[in-house]
């Protein structure tokens, strides 16, 4: 790893773990604009392939900036993605819980909180939108996609079981 | 907590981290659900209402919810020491499992059917996540002004690809006026 992608990780997720809400998938549109569109690290394609790759693993899902960072620099590269997307909001946070006793359940946070999350939801659909670019190489795959939607918004089962659907029609098809 | 209830076991140093790294391992598709599953109902070291209320903090300060939940849950019960023990475990076992995937796809990610099984699957994890944010906007129930600040989010950053700053610092001030005027209203 090149000390220029180094500190482009780290400036580059420093940067977005600040404006964060929501978690991982929320900041999925701006993961891919610095990694597909500023930088040219990888295709929109690969990117939603490694997305994949991510969620079909266990662990938060903010993980997936460590498959981007191996990408570009190796396990440091993992390293220093994951440690930049991660640290500088955890000292916050860390500040925060010695405060918690006196904020839990004020009103003005219960109003910040529902305020925000429709931010987080309608980021996270943005973030399905850009993912479905990537993927959707012909009908097969757009087909995928919507019974996907379709089965993770109508039903309880775990997301596991379409996850494992796409890859049989995906070895099966594609 | 009333006087009836039997007294919250107190974790150790190490349940905690042996604990939060079970909520990594086992947590496919996101922590949030697994982590309440564990801690309130399997270990019962919190209570629902004290679990969510963390959560919610998490979810204003910047950062995935998760980890900030999990650094205020190390923190409530070990200070410094497992503030660090907590998400560490959390993310240590996870970020191990991820490197051995990215070592596989470097190795096996242009043969065929290892390339079609992957693009079948992002195929279905895009669904997953529009899936997603309709089952959560559908939970919600958000009056008129807040889902029309969810799908103004939608488009900045989805079709217009507007910068997550300027989505998110634009659009707050909104949200936060329509949920203040919501739960006035009620």
């Amino acid at each position: 790893m090149t000390a220029t992608v180094f500190w482009q990780l780290v400036l580059g997720f420093g940067a977005i773990s600040l404006v964060s809400v929501g978690g991982g998938i929320a900041v999925l549109p701006e993961m891919h604009r610095l990694v597909v569109e500023v930088h040219g690290w990888m295709s929109d394609a690969d990117f939603a392939r490694r997305f994949a790759l991510a969620q079909a693993a266990p662990g938060p899902n903010v993980l997936v900036v460590g498959l981007f960072g191996w990408h570009v620099g190796g396990i440091g590269g993992m390293l220093t993605a994951v440690l930049a997307m991660t640290l500088p909001t955890s000292l916050m946070a860390f500040g925060f819980s010695r405060l918690r006793a006196r904020l839990a359940g004020k009103m003005w946070l219960r109003i910040a909180e529902r305020g925000l999350v429709p931010i987080a939801v309608g980021l996270i659909a943005a973030s399905g939108l850009i993912l479905a670019r990537g993927s959707a190489t012909g009908w097969i795959p757009a087909l995928v996609t919507a019974g996907s939607t379709l089965f993770v918004w109508r039903t309880d089962y775990s997301p596991l079981w379409i996850l494992a659907g796409g890859a049989v029609v995906g070895a099966l098809l594609l | 907590m009333s006087e009836t209830d039997p007294p919250r076991p107190v974790p150790t140093l190490l349940d905690l981290f042996l604990t939060y790294g079970k909520i990594g391992l086992i947590g496919f598709g996101g922590i949030n659900a697994w982590a309440r599953r564990v801690l309130v109902e399997e270990k019962r070291w919190l209570t629902d209402q004290e679990y969510a209320e963390t959560l919610g903090l998490g979810q204003v300060l910047p950062g995935p919810n998760a980890l900030n939940a999990a650094i205020m849950v190390g923190d409530r019960f070990h200070g410094t020491a497992g503030a660090i023990a907590a998400p560490g475990a959390m993310f240590g076992g996870p970020l191990i499992l991820l490197a051995g995937l990215a070592m596989f796809y470097d190795a096996y990610g242009e043969v065929p059917v290892v390339k079609a099984i992957l693009a079948g699957v992002a195929a279905a994890a895009a669904g997953m996540v529009i899936g997603t944010a309709a089952k959560m906007t559908q939970k919600l129930k958000p009056p008129p002004a807040l889902l029309a600040v969810g799908l103004v989010a939608l488009v900045a950053a989805g079709v217009f690809r507007l910068p997550l700053p300027w989505v998110v610092l634009g659009l707050a001030p909104f949200g936060i006026l329509a949920a203040r005027h919501a739960m006035r209203a009620k």
